[in-house]
């Protein structure tokens, strides 16, 4: 369709200069968002307010709609059970039968771990969670990978928390609002996790890549270590996830390092579990006495 | 058209029987708040529970501004995109003022190409939002590397393809949302 001849109003002023406002308008309009832009990338915080906003009015639409997608994928996972059922349990008690040593044998080194903690006095800081959520959506045309959860800081949410699923870790807190969170999945570029390999605890950092997959680098140089198969967990280290929650299987290795899918998948993980930072105690002390630690802390 | 004496019906609206049929005026608000709030929510796709592990959903509000811009030239203003990307930007995951900036960058270039090339067809059109988007993509994942580590621009493709595609299902939308518009 042709556009209406509004390029040329006439002999009339006051059309005319109309028709010139509207790009006076657009250009000081577009420097304003420039503006504001500068601003965000200097401060990534900044304007958190008006994402929380967002996020807490689109939530109750993204609760209700959640609940339908898991109503229906429980309903396919429970139809889906049916066929093949005398099989699978077979095979299911096959694997309970070879299990049960190995979890006797678990259960031993755990009486024997606490028993070498209490000599060391070492301090238990595992296992506590926040708050239970859902992931209820995420910035899916967006190349940054940030999901939103169900449950906020009137929950007892805080920045910096770590967030995981039954399968494995899935990110940390960002941003929190009232009753939802904003967090930083692992597959994000900006999400370094501090990892090692399960089987012989070779340490390891993770970097997203933003398509569902992470990148394993070893701290030590050379040839990369990995193969095909191997289960990565998180090590602890930096004080802010806690150690051995399962994070990636190695899928691929590559030259200086390996590529890895997370074990847990934000779309079909249940529940989310906010955790509290591992040592935080320890963390915030640290960054009470360096200042300058704690800067580094915020900037995202 | 005036129904004949013999046909045995209930009217819905009895008052619109006797109203003219002709010289109607459109509401106001309906003319208004139909392409606003269509872009708006399109915006606001992304709070629903798409939980993907890559950029996947296109960009829908930005394709629906797209699809009234250059359906209906005119319509719109020139600065409309400044208000419609920065409401974008609180939904999208973006640094603040990215589509804010992209999108008034994009609604000014189409302005342009409005003066040079006055009459065309569907095809055309789709050309041009495909290279709009293209670009506002590619510039968005570039804008999000300044503020953040980013990803490879190759997780960008699948994205751009899926809004090339559907950028005829969106004008579809839009248009029967404009006969609904200026309904009377």
């Amino acid at each position: 369709m042709a556009p209406p001849p509004h390029r040329r109003p006439g002999f009339s002023r006051k059309a005319q200069y109309g028709l010139f406002a509207t790009y006076v308008i657009a250009i000081a309009g577009t420097a304003v968002a420039a503006l504001l832009l500068v601003i965000s990338v200097a401060d990534p915080t900044g304007f958190a307010a008006l994402r929380t906003l967002g996020a807490e009015i689109t939530a109750p639409v993204a609760r209700f709609f959640n609940s339908i997608r898991r109503t229906t994928l429980d309903a396919g996972e429970n139809m889906s059970a049916y066929f093949d059922a005398a099989s699978k349990n077979a095979a299911l008690t096959k694997e309970t039968k070879a299990n049960r040593t190995k979890l006797i044998e678990a259960k031993a080194l755990r009486v024997e771990n606490a028993r070498l903690r209490g000599l060391l006095k070492l301090k238990d800081e595992t296992n506590e969670q926040v708050a239970v959520g859902r992931l209820i959506s995420s910035t899916a045309s967006s190349t940054r990978r940030v999901a939103t959860l169900s449950i906020g800081s009137s929950d007892g949410v805080e920045r910096a928390q770590p967030v995981r699923g039954p399968a494995g870790l899935i990110g940390r807190v960002i941003e929190t609002g009232p009753t939802t969170a904003r967090i930083l999945l692992v597959t994000d570029a900006e999400n370094l996790v501090p990892v090692m390999r399960a089987s012989d605890g070779l340490p390891a950092f993770s970097t997203g890549l933003g398509n569902g997959f992470v990148v394993i680098k070893p701290l030590n140089l050379g040839e990369s270590p990995f193969k095909v198969g191997d289960i990565i967990v998180t090590s602890g280290n930096g004080g802010l996830y806690q150690p051995n929650i399962p994070f990636a299987r190695v899928i691929r290795k590559t030259n200086d390092g390996a590529l890895a899918r997370p074990l847990a998948d934000p779309a079909n993980s249940p529940y989310a579990i906010v955790m509290k930072a591992y040592q935080g105690e320890a963390q915030a002390a640290q960054q009470a006495i360096a200042p300058d630690g704690q800067t580094k802390a915020i900037a995202e | 058209m005036k129904n004949p004496v013999t046909a045995i019906r209930l009217p819905l609206r009895p008052g619109r029987e006797y109203e003219s049929r002709f010289d109607r005026e459109q509401s106001t608000l309906k003319m208004l708040a139909i392409p606003i709030s269509s872009v708006v929510i399109a915006s606001m796709i992304t709070a629903l529970p798409f939980l993907i592990q890559q950029p996947l959903l296109p960009p829908f509000g930005f394709l629906m501004l797209l699809a009234w811009r250059l359906m209906r030239p005119g319509l719109l203003p020139v600065w409309s995109g400044v208000p419609f990307g920065l409401v974008d930007d609180i939904f999208s995951g973006q640094p603040f003022g990215c589509a804010g900036l992209l999108w008034s960058a994009a609604m000014l270039t189409i302005e342009i190409i409005d003066s040079r090339a006055i009459w065309r067809d569907h095809i055309q059109d789709w050309l041009i939002a495909s290279l709009l988007i293209i670009a506002i993509l590619l510039a968005g994942l570039w804008i999000a590397g300044m503020a953040h580590a980013a990803a490879d621009p190759v997780v960008l493709l699948p994205q751009i393809v899926l809004s090339i595609l559907l950028y005829p299902l969106v004008v579809r939308i839009c248009a029967r949302l404009d006969s609904w518009r200026l309904a009377t």
